[in-house]
């Protein structure tokens, strides 16, 4: 599993990446191999405001739906047009072509954003969950 | 042996079973378009044995198994005495007086129960083998191809829904044209010890064809697609076989009185409650299982199966709806909707299945 050290990531598995003004986000590797083939991204229409921890998108999949949770407070100013396109390209490469919006900060003083993870510390919380689901956390227990 | 494959596994019903290999989507399209590999060891085996073990089963499930011809197998289920479904099944007749009574995971402790109790008395012994047989399957359109350079089996003169005992790559099996898929195919039941060697010899046989490994991920896209009803979705213990438009395998007309029969019989004759319909969506958002299906904004069912199509590329979903909603909307285009988290998404009946394999 990936998790490049040069970002920033929520408890809720999505990456941030801090530019200047604007924040670059997506969902991280282990979000995406623990939802299967992403089929569909909703995300947050540009010029809309986003806030920290509130739900703004939904990521389906074909066994799961999850919601993405904005990582920071702040304006939409960009959405990635190719995801509707090839909603795989969230698999294929998530920290990259896969990356979901971006956002114009509110609060530029501070070098991060309160509340995200280092790569360290979203490394430790996804081992974590790991150990505690075994191999996998998702929900199958009405297959045949 | 699936995680040197790069399997993720899931718990499932207390075995640790394949969820997927790589994309889900790729497998269930190999299984459309090549063939799939399965892993299906977590399903139960229940050998019912002894001369009175076709008599026995004509009281214990609704379906006539003492009709059934030797090397033939039939789907059916097996009801409460209130016409609940207590599991779908299949059952293949060996021998004259030796079926195999093949369950879901979650429910073989139950049925093995259930058939001990019901053939008590009788000249039938109910043995638990689900330990002793894994469950492989080669599923698509190539499935015949990869394996018939494995086996001396005649492949072509074994119908679907037929078994016979064969060696396959070297292992007594037993070999039966069934499957779960829309596609054809072959399950295969083998000795658990030789489920290794069945497994690396299928897939070296089906590289060349286009074989993938393929999860319970993939089994479930495919079977929703085939409009085949799931265990603890479409049939539960609160559904009828005549709810899921499976009324056909309840063998009223049968001589033996069987478990359910007054209350299955009332059914039969009664306006039905609900319905199992398909629907097909006409946004991007996926219905779920547990979801409302809404007729004009008002709750009229609930989604029991519900995914992206990979063949179809659309969202489908299988319900239960009111009958007077189904007929309504037969005549009506707009009107039919989901809710889906809070937005209805609006959706079409269509007939199921959503996939029928080319003739």
């Amino acid at each position: 599993m990936s998790v490049p050290a040069e970002l920033y990531y929520t408890p809720e598995h999505e990456w941030v990446a801090i530019n200047g003004a604007t924040a670059s986000v997506g969902i991280t590797d282990h979000a995406q191999r623990a939802l299967g083939d992403v089929v569909f991204v909703s995300v947050p229409e540009a010029g809309s405001r986003v806030t920290a921890g509130e739900p703004c998108g939904e990521v389906e999949s074909t066994k799961s739906v999850s919601d993405i949770y904005s990582p920071v407070d702040g304006e939409v100013a960009e959405v990635n047009a190719e995801i509707d396109d090839d909603p795989g390209l969230v698999n294929s490469d998530p920290y990259g072509a896969g990356w979901l919006f971006k956002i114009t900060l509110d609060d530029t003083d501070t070098d991060v954003p309160p509340g995200l993870l280092t790569a360290a510390e979203y490394a430790a919380l996804t081992k974590e969950e790991d150990d505690e689901d075994g191999e996998d956390d998702e929900d199958d227990d009405d297959e045949p | 042996m699936h995680e040197q494959l790069g399997a993720t596994l899931t718990d499932f019903a207390d075995w640790l079973m394949p969820l997927r290999y790589g994309s889900e989507t790729a497998e269930h399209t190999a299984v459309r378009t090549a063939a799939g590999l399965f892993d299906l060891s977590h399903m139960g085996e229940l050998a019912v044995t002894g001369n009175g073990a076709a008599e026995a089963l004509d009281y214990a499930l609704v379906g006539e198994l003492s009709t059934l011809a030797p090397g033939r197998a039939r789907y059916t289920m097996i009801c409460a005495a209130d016409g609940g479904v207590l599991d779908d099944l299949i059952v293949y007749r060996l021998a004259g007086d030796d079926y195999l009574v093949v369950a879901n995971a979650a429910n073989t402790a139950t049925v093995r129960e259930a058939l001990r109790e019901r053939t008590a008395g009788r000249k039938a012994t109910v043995t638990d083998k689900t330990a002793d047989y894994a469950l492989i399957a080669v599923q698509g359109p190539h499935a015949a191809t990869i394996l018939a350079p494995l086996t001396s089996a005649q492949l072509t003169e074994l119908k679907y829904y037929a078994s016979y005992p064969a060696k396959v790559a070297g292992v007594d099996v037993l070999l039966a044209r069934t499957g779960y898929t829309g596609e054809d195919g072959f399950e295969i039941f083998a000795p658990g010890a030789s489920a290794e060697h069945l497994w690396t010899e299928l897939t070296r046989a089906g590289a060349p064809h286009g074989l993938v490994p393929a999860g319970l991920a993939a089994r479930d896209t495919l079977r929703l697609e085939a409009g085949m009803p799931l265990y603890g979705n479409e049939l539960g213990t609160d559904v009828t076989p005549f709810d899921a438009g499976l009324g056909r395998v309840v063998k009223l007309g049968k001589q033996a009185d069987f478990v359910g029969r007054e209350a299955l019989a009332a059914r039969a004759a009664a306006a039905p409650e609900r319905q199992l319909v398909g629907l097909v969506l006409g946004s991007r958002r996926v219905p779920r299982h547990g979801y409302d299906v809404l007729w004009h904004g008002q709750p009229a069912g609930q989604v029991t199966s519900g995914a992206p199509s990979p063949t179809l590329r659309v969202p489908i979903a299988m319900a239960y709806l009111r009958p007077d909603v189904v007929a309504a909307a037969g005549q009506e285009d707009d009107g039919l909707a989901v809710d889906v988290r809070g937005r209805p998404e609006p959706a079409k009946l269509v007939e199921l299945p959503f996939y029928r394999r080319p003739a």
